[in-house]
């Protein structure tokens, strides 16, 4: 017979003179980072400001991918690997559809009722695949020891690549798309804005909105956390425990093709092994706010976003972009594990 | 014979007469080649409190988990409320009026006490009826009230099974199921958890309780069986088990 107490109390053990002079250094790491931050926004406040534009650009879409990671690992603890290339799959589908079938190269009601359309689509086909895959890949795993559907993720992984390397989609080497703006802008100041930066926010952000009100205000958002926590309470409150995972896959989905077309509108290129990189930093990114936690996923997304921005434009230069990328992550996780807003994790007994 | 007391049937030794709510027959229940529950068949009256006892790994649990959906039976049928559950998915048992506090409390711990209890009444949807039963769990376990915004997870184990209880109950249950509810706790919260659970049935609720602590469950039971390594050993009116000898040999410390 069990005796044990489960009541995880929320008293904190005292705090070592070691952890305090861990927790000490880290502070004094990030201060340095601050501080770097500030010197340059002083000595150069026009070029710091427009790499922060850029920069929060890239960041809503590392946040829009960092969700769908984000989600399925808060309902189910699965890293599903093939997130990132099934991003990859949307962007080519994105550019098949403003491209080759509406030929968008310029602004104009045309190009953006074609956009819109491609935003739609891609994100449906994006929900469905994911749905897909966890009815076929994961579902059946889904009792199986951790390890086996994170191969199958991996597995996933290859599939999409194979098919997006495809003469149809993408090809096997980088293929140019022409976008809607092209490197249009305008100018606050002496900062230079770009249409795309601008599209990208004003889609991303609601998106944003929207998810989050989903899980915190509604039925199935409610479905959704019960699941996350005990999927046999969860049952027994008489929550359909399939179909909420389903949900939140189609969700994840959804902003992975949204990502898709947003990526293609700023950046104009695809390759097949574009969700690799995309994917990696999304993933750090969910790391980083704190695995399981949405608005933690944002935040890291937009925190990777601007960082990896000041470092291309003041710092080491591009080609230390991802360098720069992981060693936040390391210095994270040695300073907190759990990541910026995640909880620590207590064992149940 | 003992003195008779409200509890007792009219007639000491005999069962309540009445419709079956639920009927359980000849259940056999696996894990994967295991046989956990070999052939068990009960019933459960409206308005009584059955108890389920037996050591562990007599099938208790397991039988909970089959009537409540969780688990498939190999052979055997579950009749409630004169509708066969077998075949029907977990989510589904629920809407027929079957609610189950399960065995180690599985309360959702990053949530407050009034969300688990709302979650309890997840596939109801009226508000008046959802808010006085509210008002009833919470009348029940006034502890609860006091910590209704808490996190679930950083209450004692006592409340936390009050929490499991209260929110089975937040499904309106015809039938109540409740899985080891003594379990790890202190022998004073065993008696408040077991008075609770009169008075459950007192409003109206029927109940199935499955219990290790023998001698709690028999006391407040109405009719009670004894499972053991699958199978039903025995069964009768709770009070008289209470003086049967192999029962108390085996199951009360006598």
């Amino acid at each position: 017979m069990t005796q044990t107490a489960i009541a995880a109390s929320e008293v904190k053990p005292r705090r070592l003179p070691r952890e305090t002079a861990v927790s000490a250094l880290g502070l004094l790491l990030v201060a340095a980072v601050v501080v770097w931050v500030l010197y340059e926004a002083i000595k150069s406040p026009q070029e710091f400001a427009s790499l922060i534009v850029a920069g929060a650009g890239n960041g809503a879409l590392y946040a829009l991918i960092a969700l769908g990671y984000t989600m399925v690992y808060g309902i189910i603890e699965l890293i599903n690997f093939s997130h990132g290339d099934l991003f990859m799959l949307a962007t080519v589908l994105s550019g098949i559809i403003c491209v080759s079938l509406f030929n968008v190269d310029s602004f104009g009601f045309g190009a953006v009722g074609a956009v819109a359309l491609a935003l739609l689509i891609s994100m449906a086909a994006a929900a469905l695949v994911n749905v897909a895959a966890e009815r076929v890949a994961y579902r059946r795993l889904r009792r199986a020891p951790k390890l086996a559907p994170l191969i199958t993720a991996v597995g996933l992984s290859f599939m999409y690549q194979w098919f997006g390397q495809r003469q149809f989609m993408t090809g096997s080497a980088p293929k140019q798309w022409s976008t809607m703006f092209g490197d249009d802008g305008f100018n606050i100041g002496d900062v230079r804005v770009p249409y795309t930066t601008v599209t990208v926010i004003a889609i991303t952000i609601p998106l944003l909105l929207l998810m989050v009100y989903i899980v915190q205000r509604t039925r199935a958002g409610k479905a959704m956390r019960a699941v996350a926590q005990d999927q046999d309470a969860a049952r027994l409150m008489g929550i359909d425990v399939d179909r909420t995972i389903t949900f939140v896959f189609a969700l994840g989905g959804g902003l992975a093709g949204a990502a898709g077309l947003l990526y293609l509108q700023s950046v104009g290129t695809s390759n097949y092994n574009l969700g690799f990189r995309l994917g990696l930093i999304a993933f750090t990114a969910a790391v980083l706010g704190g695995i399981g936690n949405l608005q933690g996923a944002v935040l890291g997304g937009f925190l990777l976003g601007i960082l990896s921005s000041l470092n291309d434009g003041m710092l080491l230069g591009q080609q230390w972009s991802m360098t720069v990328v992981f060693t936040v992550l390391i210095l994270l996780m040695v300073f907190k594990p759990e990541g910026i807003l995640g909880s620590p994790t207590t064992e149940k007994v | 014979m003992s003195t008779p007391t409200d509890a007792a049937p009219a007639q000491p030794g005999v069962r309540k007469a009445g419709e079956d709510l639920l009927t359980v027959t000849d259940l056999h229940v696996y894990y994967g080649n295991i046989a956990a529950v070999k052939g068990v068949s009960l019933s459960v009256k409206q308005g009584e409190i059955v108890t389920l006892i037996g050591s562990n790994g007599a099938g208790k649990s397991t039988t909970l988990r089959t009537i409540s959906g969780l688990l498939r039976p190999r052979t055997g049928t579950v009749v409630f409320d004169g509708k066969s559950l077998v075949g029907i998915p977990g989510h589904k048992v629920v809407g027929h009026g079957i609610c189950q506090s399960p065995e180690g409390r599985r309360i959702f711990p990053k949530m407050t006490v009034e969300e688990n209890l709302e979650l309890g009444a997840f596939l109801r949807n009226d508000k008046a009826g959802i808010a006085a039963d509210k008002e009833r769990v919470l009348d029940l376990f006034p502890r609860l009230k006091e910590r209704i915004a808490q996190k679930a997870g950083t209450m004692s184990g006592g409340e936390q099974q009050m929490l499991a209880v209260g929110r089975a109950l937040m499904g309106s249950p015809k039938l109540l199921l409740l899985d080891e509810p003594s379990m790890g706790l202190a022998p004073v919260l065993v008696d408040l958890i077991f008075d609770t659970i009169r008075t459950i049935r007192d409003q109206g609720t029927t109940v199935l309780v499955v219990e290790q602590n023998a001698l709690a469950a028999l006391r407040i039971g109405d009719y009670a069986y004894v499972l053991e390594s699958g199978h039903l050993k025995q069964e009768g009116v709770a009070r008289e088990l209470l003086k049967d000898d192999s029962i108390v040999k085996a199951y009360l410390g006598g």
